[in-house]
């Protein structure tokens, strides 16, 4: 049984308005021409593929469902269903007869990711243990078969457990590794084979022209760093996938989850923060940003005041503030959320809700700027001495007209508000504590550093990924600004 | 030159009474305080006594806006509105919740932040502003290019990794100072250091590209034509004509910052254990005190809308250009 959760719902709608603007952007040129020179910087193409493979997992995890339980087939104890199971039914659990045809469906959320991670999801040790490791982290009472006591590391429940002898593991893992590469190359060929051929095919060539032409640069888009790219992804999945059948490949945390598991599922946050803010704020910060600049006076007044006093609280503050309220109001309406996964996710919309409110003031003020300027243009002059209405004007003139900066602000703000998420959540002003994120990996790994030897695993994955992320849109963010920026490329 | 910085000084009246009536709504209209009591008290099944009981000693035990019992001025006078946020105004900050004068800790603490925030803003202003003048030096070379990719990356790192990377590896690791803590006078410096360096450290990537940015506008200008023309050396050029015209940008942005530095740097603090106001406000969130982050609200506005005047006024004294209306 599907579940939309509230951000899932604005992840889809954020995915539409994105077809959107492609398709609109598609069939104009002054919008064409610079998602061209982005398409063959070789930068930018790098850094897309990166980021395509986040989105890609950030949009298998927003797929959620109640999982279905599978009806036990034996015995009368399977007639009653746990109380939540029945409540959520609705039709009661009154006849157990009628309860055993009807589907029924656990209250938990999972999602599509979850489902594929079925393996590292479920695989729990008791608590730390080392990347790769095969024994705890920790020392315990271990009994020998004699009876005696002894303390030592206790072998993992999941971790190197497929080993007859701990001693093969470095075997293991070459094989693994080699075996993941292998699997990952194959189907990067394939897929090359098919874009070579659709390539060689627009070009007219023959596929083996084609080919080397991919191969020695020559082609417009950079076909090479896009396929080399994908390969190295592809490789460090496959064999991130088949070390992690056997191992921790991140190691467990302190109650003995998968670090992996948890770094993963990081992403769809990170990502909800970085998107979903800037589409909260961007209807408000557009609208009244060109308002401002195109009617200017009591109007102009009116907007200036507000986001001058908007911007005059410090945002950590604003957001601290807004957050306690939130828990205020949690704490005492806790009937009103039907289940920790969307209290945490109401949360994370209203994260994201007052971060825009305390970011949209910057866009707001480069609009009002720059339809100060425009609105002093001919042709809109024109326009409004012909009669054409002030909507009209702002629709068919002013605002396609700022576009470019609006596009800019967005891909530019995106790192920031996810090295934000941390920040935040490190100060308990956050993303829910129970939700998977960066932030709360930090802000959980960070008391575990006083440990002796240090426990490092689970900070170095959360600032791997989120470092691995927030460069590919650096990067990306600096190919899109030099191509949008007008002033720059009369510089060159 | 007087009467601009009367009008702008006004000007900041009313944004001063939409801040506070910002976190008026915020912290009495959205959350009533019966809330806030239950909140503060722990328990769903609090009785009504205790949470009145509360309410009074904290001083939310009268209306929101309008008190209709009191007589004369008091009517409005004995409300929360003015009790808690009107004061402000006249920076009475009262009493925290844990019972302690806010303006007497706010005064106490305000030094050590400073200790922190002023260094790391002169250090890293040098290291910056020179580092930005190398790459522009070495333009279009494998210095350039080879810096712009460093750049971008110590820019995508999370601030809270060069913390806990400069804790682990100064204080835990070579034990060359210690890891947190503050003491008072000159013994303080030895906790300084760190949070100094990792403070100028995590400001390298973004600064030191704004600066790029600054110095490359300006070297297309006319002017720097006209002294290569003149037959100036490059590096003349560069330290005699483009570092005076790129400071202006710069200097305006520092001085916009100036009065921000009292806040603290709110994570840096709580991770070294400096008794600063950026810790403070972190304690007071994680305590769930309303009155100090009140107080830490209008104070950072007040310090915000000061910044912008002072950058106006900085603007005409380096910038005969610009002219103040």
């Amino acid at each position: 049984m599907p579940v939309i959760l509230t951000t899932d719902a604005l992840i889809f709608l954020l995915i539409a308005v994105a077809l959107g603007y492609g398709v609109y952007a598609s069939q104009h040129e002054h919008l064409r021409a610079p998602w061209r020179s982005v398409a063959r910087s070789r930068v930018g193409v790098a850094a897309l593929v990166v980021i395509s493979f986040y989105v890609l997992i950030g949009l298998l995890d927003s797929m959620h469902f109640h999982p279905r339980i599978e009806p036990v087939a034996t015995g009368e104890s399977a007639g009653a269903p746990p109380p939540e199971a029945a409540a959520r039914d609705g039709a009661g659990g009154g006849g157990g007869a009628e309860s055993r045809v009807q589907a029924r469906y656990s209250t938990q959320v999972l999602s599509v990711l979850d489902v594929i991670l079925t393996g590292l999801r479920e695989r729990q040790e008791k608590t730390f243990s080392a990347p790769f490791a095969t024994h705890l982290f920790v020392k315990e009472a271990m009994e020998q078969p004699d009876g005696t006591m002894i303390r030592g590391y206790p072998p993992l429940e999941h971790g190197g457990a497929h080993l007859s002898d701990p001693s093969w593991r470095g075997v293991d893992i070459a094989v693994r590794t080699v075996l993941g590469a292998i699997k990952g190359m194959l189907l990067w060929m394939a897929l090359t084979a098919g874009l070579v051929w659709l390539v060689a095919h627009a070009r007219g060539e023959a596929y083996n022209d084609g080919a080397r032409s991919i191969w020695e640069g020559r082609t417009e888009v950079p076909w090479r760093v896009a396929l080399i790219t994908p390969a190295a992804m592809l490789v460090l999945v496959f064999v991130a996938a088949e070390l992690a059948a056997g191992y921790h490949i991140l190691g467990t945390d302190k109650v003995g989850e998968d670090v992996f598991y948890q770094s993963l599922k990081s992403i769809r946050t990170g990502l909800v923060i970085g998107t979903l803010t800037t589409l909260v704020m961007l209807p408000a910060a557009v609208i009244l940003g060109i308002m401002a600049g195109y009617f200017r006076g009591l109007t102009d007044d009116v907007i200036q005041y507000l986001y001058t006093t908007l911007n005059s609280i410090p945002g950590v503050l604003l957001i601290a503030a807004a957050i306690l309220m939130l828990q205020v109001y949690m704490t005492n309406n806790a009937d009103q959320f039907e289940s920790l996964v969307e209290r945490a996710d109401l949360r994370l919309l209203f994260l994201c809700i007052i971060l825009g409110v305390t970011s949209w003031t910057g866009l707001c003020r480069l609009l009002r700027g720059e339809s100060l300027k425009l609105r002093e243009q001919e042709y809109v002059q024109a326009a409004s001495a012909l009669g054409v209405r002030h909507s009209t004007i702002l629709a068919r003139h002013i605002l396609p007209n700022v576009l470019h900066i609006v596009m800019i602000t967005v891909v530019l703000d995106f790192s920031g508000l996810v090295l934000a998420e941390a920040v935040l959540s490190y100060v308990n002003i956050g993303v829910d504590p129970t939700m998977n994120s960066w932030g709360n990996m930090i802000n959980s790994a960070r008391l575990e550093l006083a440990r002796d030897p240090i426990v490092w695993w689970s900070l170095a994955a959360a600032f791997v990924f989120m470092f691995t992320l927030v460069l590919a849109a650096n990067l990306f963010a600096d190919v899109v600004r030099d191509a949008f920026d007008p002033r720059l490329v009369r510089v060159k | 030159m007087s009467a601009y910085i009367i009008r702008r000084l006004l000007y900041a009246i009313p944004i001063l009474i939409g801040v506070n009536l910002i976190t008026f709504v915020l912290f009495f209209v959205v959350n009533s305080p019966d809330d806030m009591a239950r909140m503060q008290l722990g328990d769903k099944r609090v009785t009504e006594d205790a949470v009145q009981a509360w309410k009074a000693d904290h001083g939310y035990d009268r209306p929101l806006l309008f008190n209709a019992d009191a007589s004369g001025a008091a009517k409005l006078t004995e409300t929360i509105f003015f009790q808690k946020s009107a004061k402000l105004f006249f920076f009475d900050f009262g009493t925290s919740d844990s019972g302690r004068d806010i303006g007497y800790d706010i005064s106490q603490r305000m030094w050590p932040s400073l200790a922190i925030a002023l260094p790391v803003l002169l250090v890293g202003l040098a290291i910056n502003i020179s580092y930005a003048l190398m790459i522009v030096f070495f333009r279009a070379t494998y210095i350039d290019f080879g810096s712009v990719v460093l750049l971008v990356a110590m820019m995508s790192i999370s601030g809270l990794f060069y913390i806990i990377g400069g804790q682990f590896l100064i204080g835990k690791l070579f034990h060359l100072v210690p890891i947190s803590g503050y003491d008072t006078g000159l013994d303080a410096v030895k906790f300084l250091i760190l949070p100094v360096i990792v403070g100028v450290v995590g400001g390298i990537g973004t600064g030191t590209r704004l600066y790029r940015t600054f110095f490359l506008e300006e070297i297309n200008r006319d002017y720097v034509r006209t002294a290569r023309a003149k037959g100036l050396r490059e590096r003349v050029v560069l330290f005699r004509h483009v570092l005076k015209n790129a400071l202006i940008p710069i200097l305006t942005g520092v001085v916009a910052v100036l009065p921000l530095l009292f806040m603290g740097a709110l994570i840096t603090e709580s991770f070294f254990g400096i008794p600063g106001l950026g810790s403070y406000t972190i304690d007071a969130i994680n305590r769930q005190d309303f009155a100090i982050v009140r107080a830490m609200v209008f104070l950072g506005s007040v310090l915000y809308i000061l910044g912008l005047i002072l950058t106006d006024i900085s603007y005409t004294m380096v910038d005969p250009r610009v002219r103040l209306s």
